[in-house]
């Protein structure tokens, strides 16, 4: 699921905010402590920090840098059913400019990730009343809402699947009862894009409203104490500290969500499944990518597909981070 | 790929074909020994796990005629079993003997994987004659034909009684098939006629051919989709959604076809050999069905015949008998051991009475009559890549968001384009 990369990223970056005060003090400590001693600090430490390093090191140049680099390499080839690369040139590249699909593809992966950034908000509000003081069964409700994180994504697209079913589903059977008549909400081109984005926001509500926690505990009850001698009401409060104080998380939580979003791939091919006819209007990047390189054996083009992908999650992370020097406050 | 972005999945992937890989090299490096004297080791992939006893059975057998030999089973399930074969033959390992089926075989043929069969003593008259023809290529015979399935009409007895409707015949025509469905659609009850699916062998595949019409040439160079036969075999389906007498194709994607049928709220579904075995261990069922032949188009009622096929690896280091066991394995005694489990209908003529006789309650021989017009499974040199556009047209044709004959024209067009890159 797009969350696990949240959750998997979640914590050294967290830290890294958090911590950057706190870390900076020993180090000069050691500097200047080390080599008036003994003359072997540096190198003996160096060797030290290899072997802390090493093993993350050694897994991430062989599982992610070097598969990157042959994925480069990839998408400049074609390749033959049983192997027999040749060199193309950028001919992937300007295949896949032109591809009618690649367009589709792109707004409908636009859509799901612009859909799915209105859990930000909903993660905030109940982070927000979680973090209530002298809420009774505080813990029972976070686990509520983790316990999607941990599931199964298969056993979330089922279960979703059977809610939203046409005939079936209770979805459809609620509405009935207030009146509504539903629809096939996942085989309608004009629903399902949104269906599969809810299952995305309540997919990934946990790892948000864990990290607005964090965050929501991490500021200080003195400015509370303080805006309520100035007479600030609750929403004033909310507003006027709580959002500000939350900006480094809420500014993480973006940034890792959209890059999610923009990988999503799991829901769209365990919910809608190839015969689905609202795949045009659902098929997102990663879709077309499963498509060339498993389905048409086209590595070489799917490869070119992935690099497309990375660049354009580059781009819009580093846009947001630009962006981030207007709203986020760090203290 | 993946890889780049997406790295929980590299690692999987990755793994995964690393385990394919050496899954598959180390049991090829076993066959090291000559073909004289010395114990060979004979690797043999497979796909279905049902099958397994009785393909142990054959290789058993053919180690009591060939003591030195060893037959190594090796069982990959469906899902992944094409993208690991492909995977090994690409990195020069494989299976010395593997099953084939009807879309993959010329892809693997064209490229010089298959080693042909032709001086193993096969003779085609043993075998339906549309499953010789899936296996050759260039006049060649490639893959030895395993066992077959066609396609017939199940029906439920119990909704066709309470509707009175007499049950399906062999003389029946498509305008009987189309009144009985409207007479037994009961919008009240949520019962349907049929399940008019989106899928080719079991429904328009069959239908096309019924029109006269055909999916692609014998020779897998010239679409069929363009012809008024194949528009009036896939009309004969969205007819039967647009009148109500089938779910529509989003209610089958939602809810598959086969659940409509298995829960009592169809009454009729096409479906090959294959299901009977499921149907009859399916306790809901098993007492309220029975199986007709196809209704008849203008042209009759064929059916598609698909089946697989035992083939050989080219590079196998023990290639002679390998082209033997591969042979061995689709002969009459193979055929015999087959037929006995009842699971699938073995492909050696006069082998096939024991599977009809497994199920007395069904009338399965209907099966077996069908080889009579059988059809080939349409099939040419890279048959994945004009599938996918055949499937991604046909679910907005069935969905209704283009007419069917907008939709053929525009299938034609891209199939063409496909199969025109094929010969490149």
């Amino acid at each position: 699921m797009t969350d696990l990369i949240a959750q998997r990223t979640a914590a050294p970056i967290a830290e890294l905010d958090g911590g950057r005060p706190g870390d900076a003090a020993p180090r000069p400590r050691r500097r200047g402590d080390g080599p008036g001693r003994t003359g072997r600090g540096p190198r003996q430490s160096g060797w030290w920090a290899l072997l802390f390093i090493g093993p993350t090191a050694v897994g991430l140049l062989a599982f992610y840098l070097w598969p990157t680099v042959r994925t480069l390499i990839l998408s400049f080839t074609e390749s033959g059913p049983f192997g027999g690369t040749t060199f193309v040139g950028f001919d992937n590249y300007v295949a896949l400019l032109q591809d009618p699909e690649l367009l589709g593809a792109l707004r409908n992966t636009a859509v799901y990730t612009l859909i799915t950034l209105v859990g930000i908000p909903i993660a905030v509000a109940i982070a927000a009343l979680l973090n209530t003081t002298g809420l009774r069964g505080r813990g029972v409700y976070r686990t509520l809402y983790f316990i999607p994180v941990v599931t199964m994504p298969a056993a979330i697209a089922l279960v979703w699947r059977m809610i939203y079913n046409g005939d079936y589903g209770v979805l459809n059977e609620v509405l009935g009862v207030v009146g509504i008549e539903g629809r096939s909400w996942l085989t309608d081109p004009g629903t399902a894009l949104v269906a599969i984005a809810v299952v995305g926001i309540w997919a990934g509500l946990g790892t948000s409203i864990v990290i607005f926690l964090a965050g929501l505990q991490g500021i200080p009850d003195t400015l509370m104490e303080a805006a309520d001698l100035d007479g600030a009401g609750p929403i004033r409060k909310f507003f006027s500290i709580t959002i500000p104080m939350l900006s480094p998380s809420i500014f993480f939580v973006s940034v890792i969500g959209v890059i999610g979003a923009l990988q999503v791939f799991d829901l769209v091919y365990m919910m809608l499944g190839r015969n689905n006819p609202a795949m045009p209007n659902t098929r997102t990047i990663v879709y077309l990518f499963y498509e060339a390189g498993f389905l048409d054996n086209q590595r070489g083009y799917a490869a070119a597909i992935a690099f497309l992908l990375l660049l354009i999650i580059l781009v819009l992370t580093v846009v947001q981070f630009r962006l981030q020097k207007k709203w986020v406050h760090y203290e | 790929m993946l890889r780049s972005t997406r790295p929980g999945r590299t690692v999987a992937a990755l793994a995964a074909s690393a385990a394919a890989l050496l899954a598959f090299s180390a049991c090829a490096s076993g066959s090291a020994a000559g073909d004289d004297g010395g114990d060979v080791t004979i690797d043999y992939a497979i796909w279905d796990q049902n099958q397994q006893p009785a393909m142990e059975e054959i290789a058993a057998a053919f180690t009591e005629e060939h003591p030195n030999v060893t037959i190594d089973i090796q069982l990959t399930p469906y899902k992944e079993y094409f993208t690991k074969l492909q995977t090994a033959v690409s990195g020069g390992a494989g299976p010395d003997v593997f099953w084939m089926n009807g879309p993959n075989f010329q892809l693997y043929a064209s490229n010089g994987v298959l080693a042909p069969l032709d001086d193993e003593g096969i003779a085609a008259s043993d075998y339906p004659q549309g499953l010789i023809d899936l296996y050759t290529y260039d006049g060649s015979l490639y893959g030895a034909p395993k066992d077959f399935d066609t396609v017939a009409l199940w029906y439920n007895t119990e909704l066709f009684d309470a509707a009175g409707v007499e049950y399906p015949s062999a003389d029946w025509t498509w305008d009987d098939l189309k009144a009985a469905a409207a007479k037994l659609t009961d919008p009240a009850a949520g019962v349907y006629g049929i399940a008019a699916t989106q899928y080719g062998q079991e429904n328009y595949y069959d239908s096309i051919a019924q029109a006269g019409g055909e999916v692609v040439s014998a020779d897998g160079t010239e679409t069929g989709y363009g012809s008024p036969e194949a528009l009036e075999g896939i009309t004969l389906w969205t007819d039967l959604i647009e009148a109500g007498s089938s779910p529509t194709a989003q209610q089958m994607t939602d809810t598959s076809a086969e659940d409509f049928f298995l829960s009592g709220k169809a009454a009729m579904f096409q479906n090959g050999s294959w299901a009977a075995v499921a149907y009859a261990e399916n306790p809901d069922i098993a007492e309220k069905v029975n199986v007709a032949p196809l209704a008849a188009g203008p042209e009759g009622n064929q059916s598609v015949i698909h089946g697989i096929g035992n083939v050989a690896n080219a590079k196998s280091d023990e290639l002679e008998i390998a082209k033997e066991f591969a042979a061995f394995a689709s002969g009459e005694q193979a055929a015999k051991i087959q037929a006995e489990t009842g699971t699938v209908i073995p492909a050696f003529n006069g082998t096939q009475q024991a599977w009809v006789d497994a199920l007395p309650q069904y009338d399965l021989q209907v099966y077996i009559d069908a080889l009579e017009t059988a059809v080939p499974y349409p099939v040419s040199k890279n048959t994945a890549a004009w599938n996918a556009i055949e499937s991604e047209i046909l679910s907005q044709v069935w969905a209704g968001t283009l007419t069917p004959e907008d939709g053929l024209a525009q299938l034609a067009d891209e199939m063409q384009a496909a199969l025109d890159a094929e010969s490149e």
